[in-house]
């Protein structure tokens, strides 16, 4: 089957499938197989409307079974909604065409169709996932665009999700990187999901693709969300967690990676953080350490080049004042009255101090009126 | 019979005259009272009427007609009963002879009257009068209880009469009227004792910092943080650094707490800057003013003190933005079906609020807000607010070792009387600087005066640009920061804004960006 071609009227069914609520993967690809091609599937459902013969609807709840049987007549709505695809500059891959990713091929839920903007990944090159919490800490956001730029500068594609905080970084750094990167989203392609990353959404359709199982309109459900993880873990060869809680999305997806036979690495994290017990327990039970891109790289046998350019920041030619701001700062947030204390500085010397710096690229304001040590 | 007797009553906070005109005549016995009258002010004569007859006199079987002008305006309020009254006695007395007495002319009479003769007090009263003595009126008749207040105006005389009989005592031997003048020792400023004090926060230097800039040139204030960090401790203690009220804001205050009737009994004038902490469940009427018969609201019974709003992203949206006009302006217009009243709202705004649902972002560890749910919980104030907020700081929960000291012997306990010090050095700074202008706070600068008081130097303007451009701060931001950076220059005593001051007042402006920009 994965040699086959489809005609474009079987690909307006696969559409039409694609389309209806509650059909997934996994009952979609069932739905194939008993049927044969995508437009049996739609003369089962309109004959088993009209004879109420469940024959095909085994093993499918009420609902969709409902959801199939309005579905029969959208189908000119779906034909002409196939038609605007292109102008929309989406296309739409199904599972056995040559576009199709073949890290996906072996996935037992593999998506039988994907929507993508831009380019898929390329299946010849190396591709790691970046992922984690969304309400992560100014540390977290930076490691996770250091990894990103400097696996990106190295040929590897980034995976993510384009969720808030670690994810949206990752795909930030891969982009100032230079490298490629794929976003795969929880929610309609034409979407963008958090609305607020729209800028970051149009930079990735550049710098790579957007991907979704979704088509045209279909609201950012929470659902969606942790389906779309098994193709964030299948389409890479390792899966890269930055910061995680304990009870957290980004492990669901870890324990999918591991499931597919993914590599899974994770950053360490001081036990005491929040957000780094996650990290933590997935080392404990045998992930990955990351301590340096290289750890990364090896797995690869890529040989890192510059990781190290950039990162070591030179305080020597900063003021007096400047140097004991910057000394008194770490990785943790600081509120500019703990750096006044510790300083011993007026506010206006204080605050002189952390502009120039802020500007120098040397510090952070994560959040307003507290900083942190800029990392990379 | 006719005779005309100068009466006021109040529109807003502002007092306007009313003449009363009486005429006793010929013809079937009646009382006949017109010109726009609302039920209380007809019922007037009921009151008048049996008044009269129970402190003595009778009223001849005439047609009485009392014309309340201008009649075009409608007339609220119990205030003219007095007038009423010694119109009626004063064609009495008047016989035939339409004598032209013009003593009676430079007089008012307001006051309510009770059945049994006697007078009681109104509300409104130093409105009333200051339009009096606008109007050139040269002596006031008030009821006993009210001269206190009445007597706050300079250059008017004001006489209290207990009852009718008193009245009409006094208006036959007008020379034996022993009336009553303003006395500066009304308004003697006495420094307001407080209960609390800036010595009981520990720490927060910062805090304190941005709190005696506030205070210093009337700026609008945000505090920002965790709960229980000492947001509230701080915004309740403005009170204690502001600098005394002037003579002329006393009295513009003291309009506003007349009419509501919030004036002390022995104190006439406001004496200290009013300080309004409306709960975050008050309705819009009571914020902005209203009522049928507008009635000023908690903004401008604030004005020249401070309108705390604890909790703000409690408030319902719709009324923080009915006060960004009046944070702009100074001033609310309020429209009704009766009438359309300007009251005062020159009140600096202290706000105070929680970063998230939970309170305790950015604090990752406590804090298990989800990035939707913060922003939900901020976007109930909503931008045009913020942009009227001057300086945003935000409140950061210190370590635990800080409790720890006590009153005396942490450092940084700057106590009140310390800021306040300081605070009134910047305040005779501005005060200085803007004797020959109109306004008197740094935040009350036009773009004109802006590009005269704060100037900086040309590494500093660079300076300052390279940061907008940077952090993306519009003009309204630019104009708040040098609005700012002058104040603390002043509180440094410095005559020009410096490098340091000016990044303080950039970090005070950065609120808006890190919270609500970029969401």
């Amino acid at each position: 089957m994965s040699t086959e071609k489809y005609t474009e009227r079987e690909r307006i069914f696969a559409y039409w499938l694609s389309r209806v609520n509650g059909i997934g993967a996994v009952s979609a690809a069932r739905l194939y197989e008993i049927c044969g091609s995508f437009e049996r599937i739609y003369h089962e459902v309109q004959y088993n409307k009209k004879k109420q013969d469940f024959f095909i609807y085994s093993g499918m709840g009420p609902s969709v079974r409902k959801e199939l049987d309005n579905a029969i007549e959208l189908l000119e709505l779906r034909e002409s909604e196939y038609h605007r695809l292109e102008e929309e500059n989406i296309q739409f891959v199904l599972y056995g065409e040559d576009s199709y990713p073949k890290r996906l091929i072996n996935l037992y839920d593999k998506p039988m169709w994907l929507f993508f903007k831009g380019v898929l990944p390329s299946d010849s090159k190396p591709s790691a996932a970046i992922i984690g919490a969304r309400s992560c800490t100014p540390y977290g956001r930076q490691e996770a665009e250091y990894f990103g730029r400097i696996l990106a500068e190295n040929g590897v594609n980034i995976i993510s999700g384009m969720a808030l905080g670690v994810d949206q970084a990752g795909h930030r750094g891969a982009i100032d990187g230079g490298g490629t990167t794929y976003a795969v989203m929880g929610c309609g392609i034409d979407t963008c999901y958090p609305p607020s990353g729209i800028r970051l959404h149009t930079d990735i359709c550049k710098h790579g693709g957007v991907m979704s199982e979704y088509g045209f309109g279909v609201p950012p459900a929470s659902s969606h969300f942790p389906i779309r993880n098994r193709i964030i873990s299948g389409l890479s060869d390792l899966v890269i967690v930055i910061e995680a809680r304990r009870r957290s999305g980004s492990l669901i997806t870890a324990d999918l990676a591991v499931e597919q036979g993914k590599e899974v690495f994770a950053l360490p994290g001081r036990r005491i953080d929040p957000l780094s017990e996650g990290c933590n327990r997935l080392i404990s039970q045998g992930a990955g350490i990351i301590t340096r891109p290289e750890d990364v790289l090896d797995f690869f046998y890529i040989k890192c080049k510059n990781s190290y350019k950039n990162t070591k920041k030179s305080v020597n030619a900063l003021a007096k004042s400047e140097k004991m701001v910057y000394s008194c700062l770490d990785s943790q947030p600081k509120h500019i009255e703990a750096v006044m204390k510790c300083c011993a500085l007026t506010a206006g010397e204080c605050m002189t101090a952390l502009l120039n710096l802020e500007f120098q690229g040397l510090i952070l304001q994560p959040m307003n009126q507290y900083y942190v040590r800029k990392i990379i | 019979m006719f005779s005309k007797i100068n009466s006021f009553s109040t529109r807003g906070i502002d007092g306007y005259k009313i003449t009363v005109e009486v005429n006793v005549s010929d013809g079937l016995p009646s009382f006949v009272m017109v010109g726009y009258l609302a039920e209380e002010v007809r019922e007037a004569q009921e009151r008048v009427r049996t008044a009269l007859k129970n402190a003595g006199f009778r009223l001849p079987p005439k047609r009485i007609t009392v014309n309340l002008s201008p009649a075009g305006v409608r007339k609220e309020g119990t205030g003219c009963d007095l007038a009423i009254a010694a119109g009626i006695l004063r064609c009495l007395w008047q016989q035939n002879d339409m004598e032209s007495d013009s003593t009676w002319d430079s007089w008012a009479f307001i006051g309510e009257l009770g059945l049994d003769g006697s007078i009681k007090p109104l509300t409104g009263v130093l409105s009333m009068v200051y339009e009096a003595y606008l109007c050139g009126i040269k002596r006031v008749f008030l009821p006993e209880e009210n001269v206190v207040e009445g007597r706050s105006v300079d250059g008017i005389e004001i006489v209290g009469i207990h009852d009718i009989k008193k009245l009409s005592e006094c208006l036959q031997h007008p020379e034996s009227i022993k009336g009553q003048w303003f006395s500066p020792d009304l308004f003697k400023l006495t420094q307001e004792e407080f209960d609390i004090d800036f010595d009981e926060l520990v720490g927060l230097p910062l805090v304190r910092r941005a709190t005696e800039a506030a205070a210093a040139g009337r700026h609008n204030i945000l505090y920002i943080g965790p709960a229980g960090t000492g947001k509230t401790m701080a915004a309740r203690r403005i009170p204690t650094i502001l600098p005394p009220l002037t003579l002329k804001e006393s009295i513009e205050v003291s309009k506003i707490y007349s009419i509501c009737g919030l004036l002390k009994p022995d104190t006439p004038l406001m004496l200290h800057r009013p300080f309004r902490s409306p709960h975050h469940s008050t309705t819009a009427q009571a914020m902005t003013g209203g009522g049928r018969n507008p009635k000023p609201g908690e903004i401008s019974l604030s004005s020249y003190g401070t309108l705390f709003l604890d909790e703000l992203t409690e408030f319902h949206p719709a009324i923080l933005d009915l006060l960004r006009q009046p944070m702009e302006e100074g001033s609310i217009t309020v429209s009704r079906l009766n009438q359309t009243v300007v009251f005062p709202a020159k009140a600096m705004v202290a706000a105070a609020m929680n970063p998230c649902k939970c309170g305790f972002f950015p604090d990752q560890s406590k804090c298990r807000c989800s990035p939707p749910q913060i922003r939900r919980y901020l976007s109930r104030v909503s931008g045009p607010f913020l942009d009227r907020i001057d300086i945003g700081i935000d409140v950061p929960r210190q370590e635990i070792t800080n409790y720890g000291h006590t009153v005396q012997t942490s450092p940084h306990n700057d106590s009140s009387a310390t800021m306040r010090n300081r605070v009134m050095y910047a305040y005779a700074r501005q005060q200085e600087r803007f004797g020959a202008e109109e306004i008197s706070y740094n935040s009350q600068m036009n773009r004109r005066q802006i590009e005269k008081y704060c100037q900086l130097s040309a590494e500093d303007t660079e300076f300052l640009e390279k940061i907008e451009k940077n952090h993306g701060i519009s003009a309204r931001g630019h104009v708040k920061i040098l609005k700012v950076a002058r104040t603390l220059a002043d509180l440094d005593g410095q005559s020009d804004i410096s490098r340091n001051q000016l990044a303080e007042a950039i970090s005070f402006r950065s609120f808006e960006k890190k919270y609500w920009g970029n969401m």
